[in-house]
Parts: C-alpha cells; structure tokens; sequence
C-alpha cells in the first residue's frame, strides 16, 4: 500500500519539494494543504504583479491540472492548526483530522511586523502573498499618498507598484541604506538616487514607531518626533520562518525548523523546507536554497538518501524595471586577504563592486547594469581561483565567438538560479523534447520562469545548442534605449510613462537621439491615444512647425484635399495665397495634392490662416492621402463610387499619426487609374465588391499589396481598413512602412489580428482608434495658437554689435 | 571683456524652449543657440555639409543634428561628429544668461568684414547621415 504523505503548504518550497518527489517514485499518496485559496504560484512575481506588468494568471505555477494528473489531493484555504506527532496526524482549522505516514512542514515565513503602535488600523497592509497584492491594488488610486516602511528588496518593488499604480509613495526606512543586507553605502546611494528618479521618495534612518489616524491610517510618526501623512501604510520589513508547527510537533527549533544536510528535522517521519528550517544557522528568504532543499529532501524521502544541502550562496536581484540590482555572497571588506574591486560611472549610474578573498570571489555588488551576474554567481559557486583573471573581473575581454560563453560552461553550470536548472538539463531537453524556443523551454524544465535574470544566458544556450533555434530577430531600438520596440511599448504601458524625457531618465541614457527621441514620441502618442505629455523638441522640425523642411531652409505647405477632390473656389484660394506670399514653386503632387514650396517658417501661421484648409500632413509620418480615381460619378466604368469611399476613408484617419507615412487610394474598378494596389492601404471597388488590401509600395521598394478581405458595403470595407490601420499603428516598430510590416507579421497574422479576430480584440482596436481620433487635431490651428511665441517667429536680438 | 570680442545681448532665455535652439541674425551673421537646460550654447546656423540650418536640429546631449542629413554637430567644439576628425568645422561662441537675457560674445573684427567659412577639410559624403527623418515623399 502506498504511503501518505500529507504537505502542509502550498507554496514555491512545498510544491518544488513535491515535484521531485515525483521524479524519483509515486509511492506516496499526497495531500496538499494550502491556507490560501489559490493553486501554487510565483510569489516572486507578486511585485510584476502589483507593477501592472504581470496578471495573477500569469504567475500561476502549477494549474489545477497538474494536481489531477499526479493525484493529488489539494485542499485550499485549510490552515493546519496542530500536529499529533505520536499519533501521526494534523488537525485543520475546519476541524478534520488527516492521518499521515511523512509529513513535510513548507509553512514558509509570513512578514515581520515591528513594535510600531497601530499597525491594527484599517490601512495598513503586508505585501506577502497574492490577497496582500490584490488588497494593495484595490486601495492604490491616482494621487493617494502610500507609505512603505522597510526598504528592503520587497519594501522597494512594493514601493514602485504602488508609484506605477499612480500613487505618491514614499519609502521609510531604520537603516542609512537601502537595501543593506545586500548592498554597501555606495551602491545604496546610486540605487536610492535611481529610486528618488522613477518619483519614490526615499527617507533613512527613519525609526517609525506609530501609524496615526483615529480608526485608519492617515499618516505614521517617527521616534525623531517628525511625522509624513499616509492614506495607507505597507509593511515590508523583513520576514519570520513559521515554525509553530515544528514547535507543536516537538521538533528542535531555532529560529526556524532545525533541519541537518539530508533536510531531516529531530523527527525522522517529519521533514521540513523553504522558509520555515534553519540549516547550520541560516533561514532564508529567498528563492533558490527552496529547489536546492526541495532536491536533497525529495532524495532522503523517498529512500534514496544520499544528495546533501551544504548551504545556498545567497542571490539577490531587485525586480524593478529600469532599477537593475544585483547582489550575492559576502561583501565585508574588514577580514584580511581580502580586496575590493570597485568600478563606477555617475552619469550611467553604474556601481560595480567585487570582493576577492584569497584569490576567489565571496561577494559582488551590481547596480545598474547586471549583464554580468551570471559570471559571477558562477565562480561564487565555483569557488573559481582568479589570480589569473585580475585584469578581466569586472571587463571580460571582448567575446569572439558568441558561442564561446555558452561553450566555457561546464554541464553542471546552473542556469537558471531560481529552478535550480542546469546546462547539462537544458541541452538534454532540447535533444530529446526537440526545443528550439524559449517559451517551449520554459514549459518544459522551468527554466527562466523565476526572477527572469537568466532569459539572455537561455537564449544564448538554445542558439548554440539547438538545430532549430530561430532567433527572434529584435534589434534594440538605439543606444540611448537599449529595447526591442515591442518591449518598449509593454514598458511605457505597463510603466505609465507619458514623456519622451522620463523614458530617456528611467530606461535610456538620460540623454537620448535623433533616432529613439521621435521613435518614443511616436509610442507615447500611440499607446495613450495623444493624452500624453508632448515634447517638441524630442521631435523632428517637421512635427515642431508642421511643414517640410526644404534644402534650403524653407518649408513646403501642403494643404488637405481630402481625395484629391477639391473645386475652383479651392484653387483660386490656393492661387491667392501663392501669389500673396510669392511662393517660388506651385506643383501638383503624385498624391493629387498642391504642395506650395519655398516658404519662410515665419509666414507658415498666415500662409495656413489664408489657405483656410487642414493641414495634408505632407510633413510628418502620419496618414498623408487617399488617392482616389473618378469612381462612379462620370466615369464609364467604374462600378463603386471611390471618390466618396476615399474622402470619407480619410475623413476618419486624418491628423492621426503612424509609425511612418501612409498612403492609401481607393479605386472605382480593377482598372486601377488611382493605383491603390501600391498603396499602404487600399480599396479596390469590384462589380458588388470591395477589396481591401495592405502592404502595397512604390517608392524605393515596389510591392503589389495584400488582399486583407473582401466584403460587399462600403462601410464594410471602411471598417476593415481602419481595423488595419489601428493594428499598424499599435504594431509596427517605428518607420517600418505597412509593406515592411505585413511581411515581418505576415499577411496570415495580420488577417487574424483584425478582420478574422474575436469581437472583443476587433473592439479593442476600434476603441483605442476612436480615443486617438478624439483628440487628434488639424496641427494648423497652431498657427493661431502656437505651442510657444517663438515657434515660428525669427527672434531679433535686442541688441546690435557696437563697433 | 576681452579685446577683440564683445557681449551682444540677444533674447529673453524663455524664448528658446529647453532642448531646443532658435535662430538670430546679428549683423550678418546667423548664429544658432540652444537651451540645454543648465546653461546656453551658441554655433553658427550652418551646416558643414550642405549648410543645413541647425538651429531646427534635434538636440541630443551636447550634440545637434542637423535636420537635412542628419550630420552631428558638436555644440561645445564645433566639430562633426563619427567622421574622426577633431577639426572644427562651425564656429561657436561663449554664451551666459544675465538677468534672464541670454548673452553671445562675438567677435568685433567679425562684423567688419563678412564671415568666411572655417577651413574644414573632411571630405564628406552626402548619403553619410545615418537616417533622413525629413524624407521627401507627399
């Protein structure tokens, strides 16, 4: 007969514990208690969580799924209370008794809460699990002033979700720097001046001792006798094993469960891992010693005892996006033997330390920039003798060969730090399961699925090793902002970024480009549908004075035709305002439009106030025309009317912006005298039918565009453009035209993306379109209202030269 | 003040919005200044390359970009950028702020005679400019 095996806890320890314990045998019949109501998931990710970049389903790690399949029994939101030793049983807070053969304590920590009056008020939270989060973003709102006490790693990420959330938050800390079990006064200071830049006020050596408010928290006091107001107070300052039920059960505890190397406790049928032991006098709080512990016990457990826990070299990265912090292993500089190694960069904000005793790595300090963490955590581990690598620690010579890293790595190397998983496992999945994705190596040996620190080095493996691989081909958008654009638009979404200027400060180089600077306008603009902070000058001199700028200097003015329709009242104006301001070059366009070239910027603002027409956008990537032919109105053959589709098709897109230009047309019959099948966009009118098609070109490259659908009504075929042109405009990295898109996407994606999508994703694009449209404006009524009073006056100086 | 040069006071400083320059004429030189926040920097509005006006460029750091070609103009030196060669290739000028006004020093003997372009050597090509953000294309 089986034996039983009851779990009390259902978290990360618990659940890793178990799962090894089902690679070496099945001959336990499991029961899994879990005090909270979820299945397992990341706590780790709690914090992407609050921060908006992850949901809870997301961070789920086993689903109920995977339950069923080992036969396991779950039972949620039962707190096991007691533990009759003798008899072999645990008593839950629902009164049932469950007998067991082993038990295994994975009751984790819970937060430490310190001698601060009135920490019962309502208002006052923990930040442990995911009811914690889901409180947190309840009660975080636009403007409420939060207060974190405790700036440890989890005091500093609760503090960022909570500032993403939109709240005013100020972190309080004992210390005189954050983050001091893990970083030196140094790096302390560059991380809080990186803090004090995202926006979180930062306060040291702070000693809080009461939460005012009568009933609520409406502020928290400190032992200097000073006070800051509050809404809402958050806890996060530090945490304590839950060995009561070690206690209970009479196993030897200490501070936590004692357990020895073979993660047995005092009693030889009740073991104990994660947070809740004390191995050789350390607890941990953090996530790799869990799958190292989890790997021993499952060894001893099931008879196979053997594999020994010698203690886990302690790593720590802070997951705040943009705040890059890395820190393990020992970095007291005080023994002898031992040297530090410092490097660092104000202006990058870059503060590298490593402490070298005896020739060998004990500790390392990261801020800013933690691409190397990898290397250092393996000859933490390693135990590597440097004394030949003193000139190459903190600058690696420049790598030859890609593949050289990966290949340097023995089997054994770990990975990924979090799942405990190995090059050697890796290469082994990847011959046998066939991988050649990260997503499929991900689900298939967990690797990466923890902080994510180890996503490049996975990358890297799989290209090296696996005859499949296909890199995703993501170039960073420049120097200055070292993303794939993809990522940049989920950063300043999920980030709440609203200015070109604090993308540059958080994320870049503070400085920015010619190249990121209208690339992040462009995204700012798109992702908040206009309602964002625009910077002119992060903006090309196109988009600052709205006219194209000539070789001369001057500009072109290119008035809307909507359709390349317009009348003789139109053309007289036009010729006014030509001779008025003695424009040098009249020319008719190969968009049916009359470009005015040669002006002075100062003339723009009259020039556009004569002309009495929107601006053509003949300047700016944005949508420039719909090209139309005579349609249905004279012309013998046509079979739709064009002219009337393609005014009314730029009537719904006109003054909104694009990753680059766009073009569209809209023809009456095959015959194609508009030539919308070259077009970004275009409607080609058949007999009962339109066609909509996309990508087409004729400029440097010429493509023939791609049927997108075919419907019957004009308002049909005017949907599935727009749907096309919202989908472009969310989608494409900046000045990649429709034609370079749609064969990147592919024209089977793009179709599934919008014509063929669910209603729901349909809606989703049709409303971002609609709240762009809403704000979008004809940018010549600058010209009344210019942006600043010398935006296109020539300033005079208030002074001549006096000779 | 130095012999030869002297401070012309050219503009109330929130007329050059920050990170941005804007042109002025003085005398018959047209010189292009930019707020750059901490403090004000002054080159002649001319590209090297085919006398582009810099003054409309996007500031990036110290640097501007020319918006014709986009060719890198160092505001503290003068000297174009990535083509390896420290020579200045547009003439800059002290700038300061007082009372709010933003102060050029130019040259006397400047004024008397027009100004001739700086002996810049480098041969350069045309297509060099790494993007054409103000392509052509109505």
């Amino acid at each position: 007969m089986k034996q039983r095996l009851v779990v009390v806890g259902n978290g990360m320890a618990g659940v890793a514990c178990v799962e090894q314990i089902l690679k070496h045998s099945p001959k336990f019949e499991i029961t899994i208690f879990g005090d909270e109501t979820h299945v397992n998931y990341n706590r780790i990710l709690l914090s992407c969580v609050l921060a908006g970049e992850k949901n809870a389903e997301d961070i789920v790690l086993n689903s109920l799924d995977w339950y069923e399949k080992h036969r396991i029994e779950l039972r949620l939101g039962v707190r096991i209370t007691h533990v009759n030793a003798e008899g072999k049983t645990v008593t839950g807070d629902d009164g049932s008794v469950v007998p067991f053969d082993k038990l295994l304590i994975a009751t984790g920590s819970s937060p430490l809460i310190p001698p601060i009056e009135g920490v019962k008020k309502k208002g006052v939270f923990v930040f442990r699990n995911l009811d914690d989060t889901r409180a947190l973003l309840d009660h975080a709102a636009p403007g409420k002033k939060a207060v974190v006490i405790g700036g440890g790693l989890l005091g500093l990420e609760a503090a960022r979700g909570l500032q993403v959330q939109g709240c005013d938050v100020t972190v309080v800390h004992l210390m005189d720097t954050l983050m001091e079990r893990q970083l030196d006064l140094v790096g302390g200071g560059y991380l809080k001046a990186k803090m004090e830049c995202l926006g979180v006020k930062v306060l040291l050596e702070r000693n809080t001792v009461a939460v005012l408010g009568k009933d609520k928290a409406e502020g928290v006091a400190f032992k200097d006798g000073t006070s800051i107001e509050a809404d809402f107070v958050v806890i996060a300052a530090g945490i304590r094993p839950n060995a009561e039920l070690g206690r209970k059960a009479g196993l030897a505890v200490n501070r936590g469960i004692v357990v020895n190397d073979h993660m047995e406790t005092s009693n030889p049928d009740i073991f104990a891992v994660g947070e809740c032991v004390e191995h050789n006098g350390a607890c941990y709080g953090l996530v790799a010693p869990l799958f190292e512990q989890g790997k021993v016990l499952a060894a001893t457990i099931t008879g196979n005892k053997g594999p020994v826990y010698s203690g886990t070299v302690q790593a720590a990265k802070l997951k705040i996006m943009g705040v890059d912090v890395f820190s393990a292993g020992n970095f007291s500089e005080k023994s002898p033997g031992v040297d530090a190694v410092r490097y660092e960069d104000p202006a990058l904000g870059v503060y590298k330390k490593l402490i070298v005793h005896d020739g060998k790595l004990a500790g390392v300090i990261l801020v800013g920039d933690t691409s190397e963490s990898h290397r250092y955590v393996d000859w933490l581990r390693s135990k590597t003798d440097l004394t030949n690598m003193r000139r190459q620690l903190l600058f690696p010579g420049p790598a030859v060969d890609s593949g050289q890293d990966v290949a340097e790595m023995a089997d054994s190397k770990v990975i990924c730090g979090c799942n405990g998983v190995t090059k050697g496992t890796i290469i082994q999945a990847v011959h046998e399961k066939g991988i050649s994705t990260l997503a499929q190596l991900k689900d298939c040996t967990r690797a990466s699925t923890g902080c994510g620190s180890c996503t490049e080095l996975c990358q890297h493996l799989l290209k090296a090793v696996s005859p499949e691989f296909q890199e995703e081909s993501k170039k960073n958008l420049c120097k200055c902002v070292a993303f794939p654009e993809d990522k940049l638009r989920d950063i300043l979404r999920s980030q709440r970024l609203r200015s070109v200027q604090e993308v540059l400060d958080i994320y870049g180089n503070g400085v920015g480009c010619e190249v990121c600077k209208p690339a992040l306008s462009y995204m700012l603009d798109m992702l908040w549908c206009g309602d964002h902070d625009e910077d002119r000058s992060a903006r090309f001199i196109n988009d600052r004075v709205h006219a194209n700028i000539q070789k001369d200097g001057t500009f072109s003015v290119v008035p809307r035709i909507r359709g390349g329709v317009t009348s003789a009242e139109q053309l007289r104006r036009i010729a006014d305002v030509a001779d008025k301001y003695k424009v040098p070059m009249v020319k008719i366009t190969g968009s049916q439009r009359i470009d005015l070239l040669g002006v002075k910027k100062a003339d723009l603002p009259k020039m556009w106030a004569d002309l009495g027409m929107p601006s053509g956008q003949a300047y700016t990537k944005g949508v420039r025309m719909v090209k139309t032919c005579v349609g249905t109105d004279f012309c013998r053959f046509g079979v739709q009317d064009s002219t009337k589709a393609g005014i009314e098709l730029e009537r719904r897109l006109e003054h909104l912006y694009t990753p680059h230009k766009l073009k569209m047309g809209a023809v009456g019959c095959p015959r194609n005298c508009a030539e919308a099948t070259v077009k970004d966009i275009g409607l080609v009118g058949q007999d009962g039918t339109w066609q909509v098609v996309v990508g087409g070109a004729a400029g440097k490259k010429v493509r023939k565009a791609d049927l997108l659908i075919t419907v019957e009504s004009t308002e049909e075929a005017l949907q599935a453009a727009t749907l096309f042109f919202q989908y472009y405009r969310e989608n494409a990295n900046y000045l990649e035209r429709t034609y370079d898109f749609v064969e990147r996407v592919s024209i089977e994606k793009v179709r599934r993306d919008t014509v063929y999508a669910p209603l729901a994703v349909q809606q989703g694009l049709r409303e971002r379109l609609r709240k762009s449209k809403r704000l979008a404006r004809d940018a010549w009524l600058e010209g009344d209202e210019p942006r600043h009073p010398t935006q296109f006056v020539q300033i005079k100086p208030m002074e001549r030269l006096q000779v | 003040m130095s012999g030869d040069k002297v401070w012309v006071r050219v503009t109330q400083s929130e007329n050059i919005p920050l990170r941005e320059g804007r042109s002025v004429r003085i005398d018959n030189r047209e010189i292009a200044v930019f707020n750059l926040g901490d403090r004000f920097l002054a080159i002649d509005n001319s590209c090297p390359h085919k006398g582009g006006p810099l003054s409309e460029g996007i500031v990036s750091g110290t640097t501007v970009v020319c918006p014709l070609h986009a060719w890198k103009v160092d505001l503290n030196t003068g000297t174009v950028i990535g083509q390896g060669s420290e020579t200045p290739c547009v003439r800059t000028y002290q700038a300061r702020v007082q009372n709010g006004v933003v102060d050029v020093e130019l040259p006397i003997e400047l004024t008397v005679k027009p100004p001739t372009a700086m002996g810049c050597t480098i041969g350069l090509d045309i297509n060099a400019g790494p993007l054409l953000l103000g392509e052509r294309g109505a």
